[in-house]
């Protein structure tokens, strides 16, 4: 499972980041770029879906989705635990 | 050197002598405004290293506050004095042309004020339709904006725009202009039911040849989620919480004169009152608890700029500014008709207007609204004390 191409695929679906994403480096600031809470929230929720994790209150800073890869980090560790 | 308190009750005076007049004539209120100036109260937020006080939004409140309770409009433009200020000192460290700017804020007590609201786009002040154009070394700008707060009166205005001619609506940076920077056309006047001295008009701003410095190097979202949303939500609640106390304690008055004047019988408005204590209580609770929140964060991005916190946020304000109508209407109540007068000591028409603007100023429907998506993912603790 490739998280980082999941996590773009879903960025791209995002307003602010249609068409720039592969652009994107894995450590591009996310909010640099124009992701504000709505589209954090959108994020969140495809990512909810698309790997059947749920992000617990404590991963629902600006920290965690600040770029593609703190979201990948974000989304690898929940789906460890899920697993375990 | 005095108490900040007692610095703030001093600059209070001055505002409650002056109040009514601001409001009957929808004027600023200067004499408000140069008593803040010469308490010092304009710096107050400015770290010690730029001259100022370096003091926490706690301290602003707290005098937010005691303003609210002498004339709602001064308080209310000391609140957004400061929300603009506190952008300044969490986001403008890293920018020179920002330190000397706070620098002047504290040493010449400079007011500030914000221009976020734009014809076409309204209150969502996470869109701008204007843009900064930038050539070489400067830039101009032109804005309609259809609210500048005391916009004639500032000093200085931070304005929203987006970074340059092709950027999305929400790409936006926060740049500071001088007055002597701008030419300001006035597009409509605030005549207001109340709220009536923050002369909140319209106007068409014009920049031309502003140098580049002067845009703030964070990116307007992180500023508005990390900074505004906070000191916002913080300030307002701590003026509509001073509007509240006025009108409860002119209500403590009357119940208290109706007792004298018939010793050994508990005044039938004694109930009410009880009431509208309980509720008065109930809503420093909720501002304090935040307030407190705020503090233990100890200016940490991530738990400020955290969606827990900004429902937390978002919950303060509708809930501080349905309470604050509620209350003042329960003090009306009690006091009756010398409240409705314009001219007794109980007079509480003013505070009702004012207040009335509390659950309008970013409308608490699109603060509910913000809310439900934000609790889409929201998970909760169930806990106490760390929910």
């Amino acid at each position: 499972m490739n998280i980082s191409q999941d996590v773009r695929e879903i960025l791209g679906s995002n307003e602010a980041f249609a068409g720039k994403v592969e652009q994107l480096s894995d450590d591009d600031s996310l909010f640099d770029m124009g992701l504000d809470s709505f589209g954090s929230v959108q994020l969140m929720l495809a990512l909810e879906e698309r790997f059947n994790v749920e992000f617990p209150d404590e991963l629902l800073n600006r920290k965690s989705f600040a770029s593609i890869r703190a979201i990948s980090e974000a989304v690898s560790t929940l789906v460890r635990q899920e697993a375990a | 050197m005095s108490t900040l308190a007692a610095r703030a009750e001093r600059a209070a005076a001055v505002a409650s002598r002056h109040a009514d007049a601001v409001d009957r004539e929808g004027r600023f209120p200067a004499e408000a405004v140069a008593a803040l100036k010469a308490e010092r109260l304009l710096g107050l937020q400015i770290p010690g290293q730029f001259g100022g006080e370096g003091a926490g939004l706690l301290q602003i409140a707290e005098v937010c506050s005691t303003l609210g309770h002498a004339c709602s409009a001064a308080a209310m433009v000391f609140a957004m004095h400061h929300i603009k200020v506190s952008s300044l000192v969490i986001h403008g460290l890293d920018s020179a042309w920002h330190c000397r700017l706070m620098e002047r804020i504290a040493r010449e007590q400079l007011l500030v004020a914000s221009s976020t609201t734009e014809a076409g786009i309204g209150g969502d002040l996470r869109n701008s339709l204007c843009a900064v154009e930038t050539q070489g070394e400067t830039f101009s700008l032109g804005k309609d904006a259809s609210v500048i707060s005391y916009g004639a009166q500032a000093d200085l205005i931070l304005a929203t725009a987006r970074r340059h001619p092709e950027a999305a609506t929400s790409d936006q940076v926060l740049v500071a202009l001088m007055a002597d920077q701008i030419s300001l056309d006035r597009t409509s006047q605030w005549d207001t039911l109340g709220m009536r001295g923050t002369c909140s008009d319209g106007f068409r701003l014009e920049a031309r040849d502003v140098p580049v410095e002067q845009i703030l190097p964070k990116p307007f979202a992180e500023i508005a989620a990390v900074s505004m949303l906070a000191s916002s939500h913080l300030l307002w609640s701590s003026v509509w919480y001073g509007i509240a106390t006025y009108a409860v304690d002119r209500a403590r008055a009357f119940v208290q004169a109706e007792a004298r004047r018939a010793p050994g019988k508990v005044p039938p408005t004694a109930l009410r009152l009880a009431e509208v204590v309980n509720a008065h209580q109930a809503m420093r609770g909720t501002v304090v608890s935040a307030l407190r929140r705020y503090e233990d964060a100890h200016g940490d991005a991530d738990t400020i700029g955290s969606l827990g916190f900004s429902v937390m946020l978002n919950n303060l304000k509708v809930t501080v500014s349905d309470m604050a109508v509620d209350i003042v209407r329960r003090a009306l109540s009690i006091v009756g008709l010398s409240g409705y007068k314009n001219d007794t000591p109980y007079s509480l028409g003013r505070p009702l207007r004012d207040v009335l603007s509390a659950p309008l100023m970013i409308g608490n429907d699109r603060i509910l609204a913000n809310t439900a998506k934000l609790l889409l993912v929201q998970k909760g603790s169930g806990q106490l004390m760390s929910a």
